[in-house]
């Protein structure tokens, strides 16, 4: 499971993030390097053990069906870089 | 050489709760752009997810109305990717675990006969919000109203064969989705939504073709069209020997065509993984024996309920039951005519008839059970001819005072005095002596004439039966 | 007054002898000269704390009474606070104002205490230093150009040197329990799920949990009875009910078994460290405890699990940051893709952007099972160990931390630097609680020791932490303030 560039890009892309030119090498080293540490998991045997997603395991709880929030729109478009008319604004979406 | 389409639907249907899957925003339709986003709903930091139990009870209602398997445990999963109406950066859905299984729906083709449409999953996600593609300031501007509204996703197998069988399974869902109340499942507004997954191959073959992927299909008409469209456009790339490029296009109704998303164009590698702010769904049997119990009675069953106990034909149950407010509709006048062969006729001709000419619900128009009754009893009672009664219908559409009141004020009542028809009688005799000689030389048929004649002159109004035999009795 | 334990200060308010006015006032002046020093705190909204500070006062003379009435108090900035921005050490967040308050923050206010700002924190939570805060580090006011650990180095900073009583802190792999060891104060990680997580940014949401950071395992019990407790809100918040923590405190640890695991204590354990840790033991044994060896064999695999667990959630909790709806967006972006990497790559720092990196990999088509999948089932492992571990003692003990504080800009490899938290990671990862105390000093640096209970057994904990106190005076150690120049 050696990365080369490309790949650091690639997962760049994934997460939009970029990675400049000069950052590509020494970000694949780090990379490379926190990978190795984390395929020490490999050695184990996991066959059959489930994988534990909650350390409790507890059962997910129901909410009442029941409007408990009130249109609030003007404080909190006032958190937004760019509004109008109650919109956010983004440069042009294509579908 | 023939050519065979197979088709797969994913039906997107927007559950009617009264608030949001994850949050207790508002869902109803046509507010105000972002006035229904809470902190939640616009994925503020630190805001966290906690499940409807609406959703979870109209998902397994689904789900027993398909006969499908109930998971007993589901699991929310995050979908990633970037889109500015998807506020988290994520779509909870479910991907391992659906709440419904496999399940399937029967559907009635061309030939009469029917066919058993297969149903892989329905599983519950959250709705995006949506873009709006007017200029402001040369942006895009982003309402959010919709983000988070429940959806159950509905996922066919490919069973169908044609644009047909994808319209007639496309309804029968519809039928099922509107007897169980879980959704409006208005295709015009949204709140029902069909990608439909199309590929094609030489008839006799086995194997499935490339396959593409229609979105944005808002009608039942354009799900024919653009399946029509597609198929014909991958046949003609495949004689023309290209091949077919997998990937998600877009029905435009306007120039009816589909084309390739440019938003689609880079395949997303969604990176699904078990949504660790929201935990396993368990549910036991009694709880799905609890939704079982609260199941309405569904059109399959309300048919064969027609037949038996109302004495309906096979045909007029199958037309009354494919709507479920029309169903209901119906079965309240016949109840309160002790009529089900007239309220039969009534509401699948006249009713559906004013239906299909407004465009509207049987809950829209004049004609309410009451008012339909009314005048079916008054075609029983005799006050009016079955003839009268269509001139009454027409004139009840436009003008909603009682029904009464309209036979009264147009002088619409039948005429059942002796007298005055026993004068009709003799006029008609008296007008017509050729015909009143060939019937009493044996000509019986013509007795039908001379009723008609009788008719006519009372504008309607005489009371058939009682002319028949006046005339019989005078010309014995 | 300022260094005084939230309880001693309970009672000053109470009878009297100081109002919260004066209190407060008392706390900005040490923070306005001591903390250009530290810089602790990201935010001090110091009209917003005498205001409160005044309701406390004049809700106190109408009788009312609360265990944090008046009490000022300091809120990591991870945690929501209507109206004062929430930054979570980040340049995205740099001027985001929470429209609502997180849990934590709400039940504080309801006890009465005042919130005297916002203190620094590794970006997101997302360090071992407090180095990676947009807002400049965080300094342990022990030694000079010493970092306070993290992520929660402000808070325990800040208590350290009395700027505020007591201080909220966030625990994803060890950002409450570490720089407690380093700053010498006693910071509490309850079990996963104790604590609502409702406004509580987060990191990686099947880990994270919220707790304090104390001068005392006594205040310590005070804020977690404030702050414990299920919260409709978060889904994943239990519903086990609390109990009193100051009930448990002074029961005898007689009949007591504390475990030390064998694999925590080998040779590449730094000697100085170790002997503390056994003199720890000893203190505890002297107080009744029985000492037992014991191994978690399955300890060395938390690393691994932890880095691919939490950056995997991490990936896609930070996704939200988009610049969108609120935080940061770049300058004129060409088009919308544009206005997406420029916004992530200019508004997180390098260690959030790793993490989102290794996450996305981890997630990603094909690697999926052989990363996230395997890691959650290396967790059970972990989990299980411990289950077994206490099948046998009632707490386990270990160092906090394998070092005490070291110098900023130390470590430079991300790996050494996530090797700090071997001991504080595994119990993230099985959600059981754990504690850091301080237990001594290498070099005039502080160092704690951690104890680790099972599930929801916080009043275990602090009822041996405090017992320590009684019988120990590490954790009344003062550092000289200011620092010498």
């Amino acid at each position: 499971m050696a990365l080369n560039e490309k790949n650091i890009k690639d997962i760049a892309h994934l997460a939009r993030l970029k990675i400049e030119e000069n950052e590509v090498v020494e970000s694949l080293t780090d990379f490379s390097s926190i990978l190795s540490m984390i395929n020490e998991m490999q050695t184990v045997d996991t066959e059959n053990i489930p994988p534990l997603a909650n350390p409790h395991e507890q059962i997910q709880r129901l909410r009442k069906d029941a409007v408990t929030e009130s249109n609030d729109r003007d404080n909190l478009l006032k958190l937004a870089p760019k509004t109008t008319d109650g919109l956010f604004l983004v440069p042009k979406v294509i579908d | 050489m023939t050519w065979e389409t197979v088709i797969g639907l994913e039906v997107h249907v927007q559950l009617s709760t009264k608030s949001k899957l994850f949050s207790g925003s508002d869902i109803t339709f046509g507010a105000e752009p972002n006035t229904q986003a809470n902190i939640f709903d616009l994925a503020l930091p630190g805001t966290l997810p906690v499940f409807n139990e609406s959703v979870l009870k109209m998902a397994v209602k689904f789900g027993l109305a398909i006969d499908a398997q109930i998971n007993k445990k589901s699991v929310f999963d995050r979908k990633n990717y970037f889109y500015p109406d998807l506020p988290k950066g994520y779509q909870v859905s479910q991907l391992d675990y659906p709440t419904v299984g496999p399940g399937s729906l029967e559907i009635k083709l061309e030939n009469g006969l029917e066919k058993t449409i297969n149903i892989n999953r329905a599983h519950i996600e959250e709705d995006a919000g949506k873009s709006l593609h007017e200029d402001y300031q040369g942006m895009s501007g982003i309402d959010l109203n919709r983000a988070g509204t429940p959806l159950l996703e509905i996922v066919s197998e490919p069973d169908l064969r044609s644009a047909e069988e994808a319209v007639s399974y496309l309804k029968k869902l519809h039928t099922v989705i509107r007897y169980l109340d879980i959704s409006d499942a208005i295709m015009a507004e949204g709140s029902m939504r069909c990608d439909a997954n199309i590929s094609v191959r030489k008839t006799g073959e086995t194997e499935l073709g490339t396959r593409t992927e229609i979105k944005n299909i808002n009608s039942f008409r354009f799900v024919e069209r653009a399946i029509n469209h597609e198929a014909r456009r991958q046949i003609e790339l495949i004689e023309d020997g290209s091949s077919i490029a997998q990937e998600t296009r877009l029905y435009d109704s306007e120039l009816d065509e589909t084309r390739p998303m440019r938003s689609k164009e880079i395949a997303n590698d969604y990176r699904y993984f078990p949504e660790p702010d929201l935990l396993p769904v368990i549910i036991d049997d009694a709880y799905i024996d609890a939704v079982r119990d609260e199941l309405p009675e569904l059109p399959e069953e309300k048919k064969q309920r027609f037949i038996s106990q109302l004495k309906l034909s096979e045909y007029d149950a199958s037309v009354l039951v494919a709507n479920r407010e029309i169903a209901d509709f119906f079965e309240k006048v016949a109840i309160a005519t002790k009529d089900s062969k007239a309220a039969a006729n009534w509401v699948s001709q006249d009713m559906m008839g004013l239906l299909n000419k407004n465009n509207c619900s049987i809950l829209e128009t004049t004609i309410s059970v009451e008012r339909l009754s009314k005048l079916i009893l008054r075609i029983k009672d005799g006050t009016i001819s079955g003839k009268i009664a269509k001139s009454v219908f027409d004139l009840m559409v436009s003008d909603s005072s009682n029904v009464d009141a309209i036979i009264k004020e147009k002088g619409l009542e039948q005429v059942s005095d002796t007298n005055v028809i026993d004068r009709l009688v003799d006029e008609v005799i008296a007008a017509n002596p050729s015909q009143v000689e060939q019937y009493r030389a044996g000509k019986e048929q013509v007795i039908g004439f001379l009723v008609g004649q009788c008719m006519q002159r009372s504008k309607g109004k005489a009371n058939p039966s009682q002319v028949n035999s006046l005339l019989k009795e005078k010309l014995s | 007054m300022i260094e005084k334990t939230v309880v001693e200060l309970a009672s000053a308010l109470s009878t009297g002898s100081v109002s919260s006015v004066e209190l407060t006032r008392a706390f900005i002046d040490r923070i306005t000269t001591i903390d250009t020093q530290l810089n602790a705190y990201i935010t001090v909204d110091e009209q917003e704390a005498l205001k409160q500070a005044k309701e406390a006062d004049e809700a106190r003379a109408r009788g009312a009474h609360s265990p944090f009435l008046g009490v000022p108090i300091a809120h990591k900035d991870l945690f929501c606070t209507q109206g004062t921005k929430t930054t979570c050490g980040s340049k995205m967040l740099q001027n985001f104002v929470s429209p609502y308050d997180a849990t934590v923050v709400a039940r504080l206010k309801d006890s009465g205490a005042v919130t005297l700002g916002k203190t620094n924190c590794d970006e997101f939570a997302m360090g071992s230093s407090n180095e990676n805060s947009f807002f400049g580090p965080a300094y342990n006011p022990w030694g000079k150009n010493r970092v306070p650990g993290g992520s929660s180095g402000g808070s325990a900073s800040a208590v350290a040197a009395d700027l505020c009583a007591i201080a909220t802190g966030t625990d994803t792999g060890g950002s409450i329990r570490q720089p407690a060891s380093f700053c010498g104060v006693t910071g509490l990680k309850p079990t996963y799920g104790r604590v609502s997580r409702w406004g509580m940014v987060a990191y990686a949401s099947s880990l994270d949990v919220g707790g304090p950071l104390a001068k005392t395992a006594h205040d310590a019990a005070v804020m977690l009875n404030a702050i414990a407790g299920h919260d409709p809100k978060d889904s994943t918040s239990v519903a086990v009910s609390t109990e009193d923590y100051t009930q448990s405190l002074d029961a005898p640890l007689t009949n007591l078994r504390i475990g030390l695991p064998r694999q925590y204590f080998s040779q590449d354990l730094d000697p100085r460290v170790a002997a503390i840790i056994q003199e720890t033991a000893r203190n505890l044994e002297n107080l009744g405890a029985t000492l037992v060896d014991i191994d978690l064999e399955k300890s060395t695999l938390s690393l691994p699990a932890y880095y691919v667990i939490a950056p995997a959630e991490a990936s896609t909790n930070l996704s939200r940051y988009d610049g969108v709806r609120y935080g940061y967006r770049c300058e004129d972006p060409l088009d919308l893709e544009d206005m997406y990497t420029r916004s992530r790559t200019e508004g997180f720092g390098n260690e959030v952007k790793r993490r989102i990196m290794i996450g996305t990999y981890a997630l990603s088509a094909g690697y999926y099972d052989a990363y996230y999948k395997k890691a959650q089932r290396i967790r059970r492992l972990i989990k299980q160990d411990f289950s077994k571990a206490f099948e046998n003692v009632d707490a386990i003990l270990s160092p906090t931390s394998p070092f005490t504080a070291f110098e900023l800009g130390a470590k430079k490899d991300p790996v050494s630097m996530y090797l700090e938290d071997i001991y504080t990671l595994g119990v993230n990862l099985a959600g059981i609680p754990g504690i850091s105390i301080p237990a001594g000093f290498i070099n005039g640096l502080p160092i704690g020791a951690q104890l680790v209970a099972s599930d929801f057994r916080e009043g275990l904990l602090l009822n041996i932490a405090h017992q320590y106190q009684q019988n120990s005076d590490w954790h009344k150690q003062k550092p000289s303030m200011p620092m010498g120049v």
